[in-house]
């Protein structure tokens, strides 16, 4: 790689990388594209672009798939979820992070155990108490399972900026008289933002698009996510490709939009914090 | 305390005893973790040992449970569905962790040159990572369709390479391999910005020193960029390790296991023994076997992988 200038091998490579870039882009243009025709243009020349471009099948998945109640089910999950784990999780490892005792780091190693267990090994369990509580079906089960489950790596990637940060701030606080409370919600937290930021942007992917647990909590509910309420739409008009895809374009893009809007961040958060 | 210790006999007492109390008004309350460790352990460690427990049970969500020993482990092993799916697991993990972070690693070589499309690039790249994996599988689902006209075969045939098309889905012994290449093509861009990330880590000093000693370009990446990779190397294939080992969504969306058993996971398997045949004793048993292979792998990675990083 030449770092000098833009010479023809870079000009070569760029060449390369141009034509794997549209390959890999070839499953998004087949999307694209279906979801523009109609039944009888799919039929007879599937990927050849769309002579008669229509919209019908996107007002059609909408109201078939219930895509509005759908998307407001996730976006209030998700944000309940994040603002619980952003809560929980800061207020933890900020104790984590400064309790010298053994204690702490007991708590602290109790916490990352939850990082390597699959959740599927308290899946039932869990399932039968949620069932037991009367919280299947419940926004606010869903949004306890996203904070109990995340919060292992939340506190993970909040202890290690909190250890790396001086304790003067908050301590010249407290000498000041600032309660506890006070110290961390005025003083350290403001300061957390880099990490916070990253907190929230690698659970909000994971909450936004999970599917097992919601299949499992909210499956034929009105409080279905957007991955449940595709899945079951998809099923019941499986071989309508143009319907199926404008519903697929429509649930990917509030995400895809807020991810064209945030690259840069997204993309360092997903480079610098380990996700299991 | 030693006798020989120089400090004067006043401060050597008070000055711990000073910090002490001061270092404990500066800690915070216990109360600050509490809120915390109540969910964790209601959501995650009191599930996770029950679940531990069930796995020597047979118990099937009504009724009484009574322990049966190790009968759930004898029975995975005989169980035709369990056992393929076994063996699923694991080809699909290592075909998965090989690829994506070959591919991950090349395209990230490629978009860390000086070429002028890499900012582009690097958003499409990784744009599948932000999206629902079930999502992802319906619309390989078209791609893998068996239709000589659309997906993938519709382009084999416009290359003129039309003995290639394959029933992908359909095919019992392709099934594994296609739903490998739908994860691959959705998760080389993580490994891409992980490589990446250690990539601009590199300072340029030591491949230039490399160059100037006369190393060509393999041996650049051979002796100074691979080795100082290696940190990145370890989180990529921890990560598609775990992720390939718990694989569900795209199995499920895709094609719910078959046909017959072809392309049953751990994951499916255990799903489907616990909500559809009420197997929870069952269930948790294959549960317990993906925990161990996760833990076991994980550990594993983290010594011998580790070892091989080097500091800059």
């Amino acid at each position: 790689m030449n770092h000098l200038r833009y010479g023809l091998r870079t000009f070569a490579l760029e060449i390369v990388m141009i034509v794997v870039g549209l390959a890999f882009l070839f499953p998004v243009y087949a999307l694209v594209v279906l979801s523009l025709k109609d039944s009888k243009q799919i039929a007879s020349s599937p990927l050849s672009p769309p002579t008669s471009p229509t919209l019908g099948n996107f007002s059609r998945a909408w109201s078939s798939a219930s895509l509005g109640s759908a998307l407001l089910n996730s976006t209030l999950i998700t944000i309940a979820s994040l603002v619980c784990l952003i809560a929980l999780g800061s207020f933890a490892a900020y104790f984590l992070a400064r309790c010298a005792s053994r204690l702490g780091y007991g708590l602290y190693v109790l916490f990352l155990l939850g990082i390597v267990l699959p959740f599927q090994l308290g899946m039932i369990p869990l399932f039968k108490l949620v069932d037991h509580l009367g919280l299947l079906g419940t926004y606010q089960g869903i949004i306890v399972f996203y904070t109990g489950i995340q919060l292992p790596f939340t506190v993970f990637l909040y202890t290690g900026f909190i250890r790396a940060l001086p304790r003067d701030y908050a301590n010249a606080a407290l000498i000041d008289g600032a309660s506890h409370l006070t110290a961390f919600t005025r003083v350290v937290f403001p300061l957390l933002r880099p990490i916070t930021g990253t907190v929230l942007i690698l659970n909000a992917v994971f909450i936004w698009n999970d599917f097992f647990t919601p299949l499992l909590y909210l499956g034929g509910s009105a409080k279905e996510t957007v991955p449940v309420r595709i899945f079951s739409f998809v099923g019941q008009y499986v071989s309508d490709y143009g319907l199926v895809f404008a519903g697929l374009v429509l649930a990917a893009l509030p995400i895809i939009v807020v991810f064209l809007v945030l690259q840069r961040y997204v993309i360092r958060g997903f480079a610098s914090g380990l996700k299991g | 305390m030693t006798l020989t210790s120089r400090r004067p006999a006043g401060t050597a007492t008070a000055r711990p005893a000073a910090r002490a109390r001061r270092a404990g008004f500066l800690t915070p309350p216990w109360w600050f973790v509490a809120p915390a460790l109540l969910v964790y352990a209601a959501i995650v460690l009191y599930p996770s040992v029950s679940g531990i427990v069930y796995a020597f049970t047979d118990w099937s969500g009504i009724g009484d449970k009574s322990f049966n020993g190790l009968a759930n482990f004898q029975h995975l092993l005989s169980d035709d569905q369990a056992r393929s799916a076994l063996l699923h697991t694991l080809l699909l993990t290592v075909t998965i962790v090989i690829v994506q972070n070959g591919v991950g690693l090349l395209l990230a070589l490629g978009v860390n040159a000086r070429i002028k499309s890499r900012t582009v690039l690097r958003v499409v790249f990784f744009a599948p990572v932000v999206v629902s994996p079930v999502m992802i599988a319906f619309l390989w689902k078209y791609v893998y369709n068996p239709d000589p006209k659309a997906g993938i075969n519709g382009i084999l045939g416009m290359l003129g390479l039309s003995d290639l098309r394959q029933d992908w889905l359909g095919n019992p012994s392709l099934v594994v391999w296609s739903i490998a290449g739908m994860v691959v093509w959705q998760y080389a861009g993580y490994s891409m910005v992980i490589f990446l990330a250690g990539l601009e880590g590199i300072p340029a000093e030591l491949r230039e020193a490399a160059m100037i000693d006369g190393a060509g370009r393999f041996q650049q990446f051979r002796y100074v960029t691979w080795p100082l990779l290696a940190p990145s190397l370890t989180i990529n294939v921890m990560l598609s390790t775990i992720g390939g080992l718990k694989l569900f969504d795209q199995v499920y969306a895709a094609t719910g296991g078959g046909p017959g058993y072809s392309s049953e996971t751990l994951s499916t398997v255990l799903y489907k023994q616990a909500f559809v045949f009420g197997k929870y004793g069952y269930s948790t048993a294959i549960a317990l076997v993906l925990a161990l292979f996760v833990a076991a792998v994980s550990l594993v990675q983290i010594y011998y992988l580790r070892g091989r990083e080097v500091g800059v």
